[in-house]
């Protein structure tokens, strides 16, 4: 197999289970969206991985860049208090 | 059952789970030569469905044969005595001509499959039900490239057509029966596979028309064989290259 002429990359996101959010499982080459998601479900569903798939090229995905690392999120490393360790959880409440 | 109609269903599951063996090991061929890496697992995918459906098969066929085992029917039997459809056995060739073979075989493969279900035999019902849901997977492949070599550039669209009507003349053979197999369809076992002829070529001329591909002359002459134990030259190779490590150590385990 040669890397050339590969077709244009999508990331791919699996959902374990319903009601659970989507996990980035990685990465294929297709066409299209069709051929993407056929290839994501043999790629990343053959051990029980997931019940739902989404497919994103990965040209759609706008990320933070390295330089910004300090604007973006140095400022809430000293803002504890937006963590919610100052509240009594009731036992009631699950999944938190 | 009598001895009768229990040889009927043994030759019935043989041939089902020998058509599932012999394409699934020429499908294995690609592992490792596929066209790109995403393709290339598709199809070992595919080829892992058609053996774990081997193996349903082959152990019910033991049980129903004094308890042979699964590896018998797929390490120590000749030639002649394999009953896979001649289309299985074919050379994988460039990818339009496997892509082609998986097209005629999964409409096949799905078409039966669907009226297996309805099998009064328990386990036959019970392995099409499963199988149906792989096989719906592997005809969604195969007609998703038939279209894109039909309706992609020149080149590719003739190599699928000459893949096409190269192919056609061994897809009537997969609907032969044996005079045994009546038996089995009278008794609401197995489906009638004749009837599955007509709705075949019906679901294969539309999707070769929407991939703006010509359905081959219905008055093509077709090979016929596989089910009086006359294959094409290339299952020997198949079965040297297959059964090699067991002739080689009979009896070892590993």
């Amino acid at each position: 197999m040669s890397n050339d002429n590969q077709f244009p990359l999508w990331e791919v996101f699996v959902q374990a289970k319903s009601g659970t959010p989507y996990k980035h499982a990685g990465s294929v080459h297709a066409a299209d969206k069709e051929m993407a998601l056929m290839n994501a479900r043999d790629l990343y569903s053959r051990r029980n991985e997931g019940i739902a798939i989404w497919v994103v090229p990965a040209s759609a995905i706008v990320a933070s860049s390295p330089e910004e690392t300090g604007s973006f999120f140095e400022p809430s490393n000293d803002k504890a208090y937006r963590h919610p360790t100052f509240y009594e959880i009731p036992a009631e409440v699950k999944h938190i | 059952m009598s001895n009768n109609s229990n040889a009927a269903l043994l030759e019935f599951v043989i041939r089902l789970g020998d058509n599932n063996l012999i394409l699934g090991h020429r499908l294995s061929e690609w592992c490792s030569n596929g066209p790109f890496l995403e393709e290339d697992i598709a199809l070992s995918n595919i080829a892992l469905d058609y053996i774990g459906q081997t193996r349903i098969l082959y152990t019910y066929a033991g049980t129903l044969d004094g308890g042979k085992t699964e590896d018998f029917y797929a390490y120590e039997r000749f030639e002649h005595e394999f009953t896979n459809a001649l289309i299985t056995e074919l050379p994988n060739g460039d990818y339009a001509h496997s892509i082609a073979r998986q097209l005629y075989y999964s409409v096949f493969a799905d078409l039966l499959l669907t009226e297996l279900m309805k099998s009064k035999d328990a386990t036959l019902a019970g392995y099409a039900a499963k199988a149906i849901k792989e096989t719906a997977y592997h005809l969604r492949h195969a007609i998703d490239w038939t279209l894109r070599f039909g309706d992609g550039t020149e080149e590719s669209h003739q190599r699928m057509q000459k893949a096409i009507d190269d192919l056609f003349m061994y897809t009537g053979d997969m609907f032969a029966t044996t005079e045994n197999e009546k038996s089995l369809v009278a008794a609401g076992i197995a489906p009638d596979v004749h009837s599955l002829k007509a709705a075949w070529t019906k679901k294969v001329e539309s999707v070769l028309k929407e991939a703006t591909l010509t359905m081959p002359d219905a008055a093509t002459w077709q090979m016929q064989g596989s089910r009086t134990n006359r294959h094409t030259e290339h299952i020997g190779y198949i079965i040297a290259e297959m059964q090699y490590v067991t002739r080689a150590y009979p009896g070892n385990k590993w």
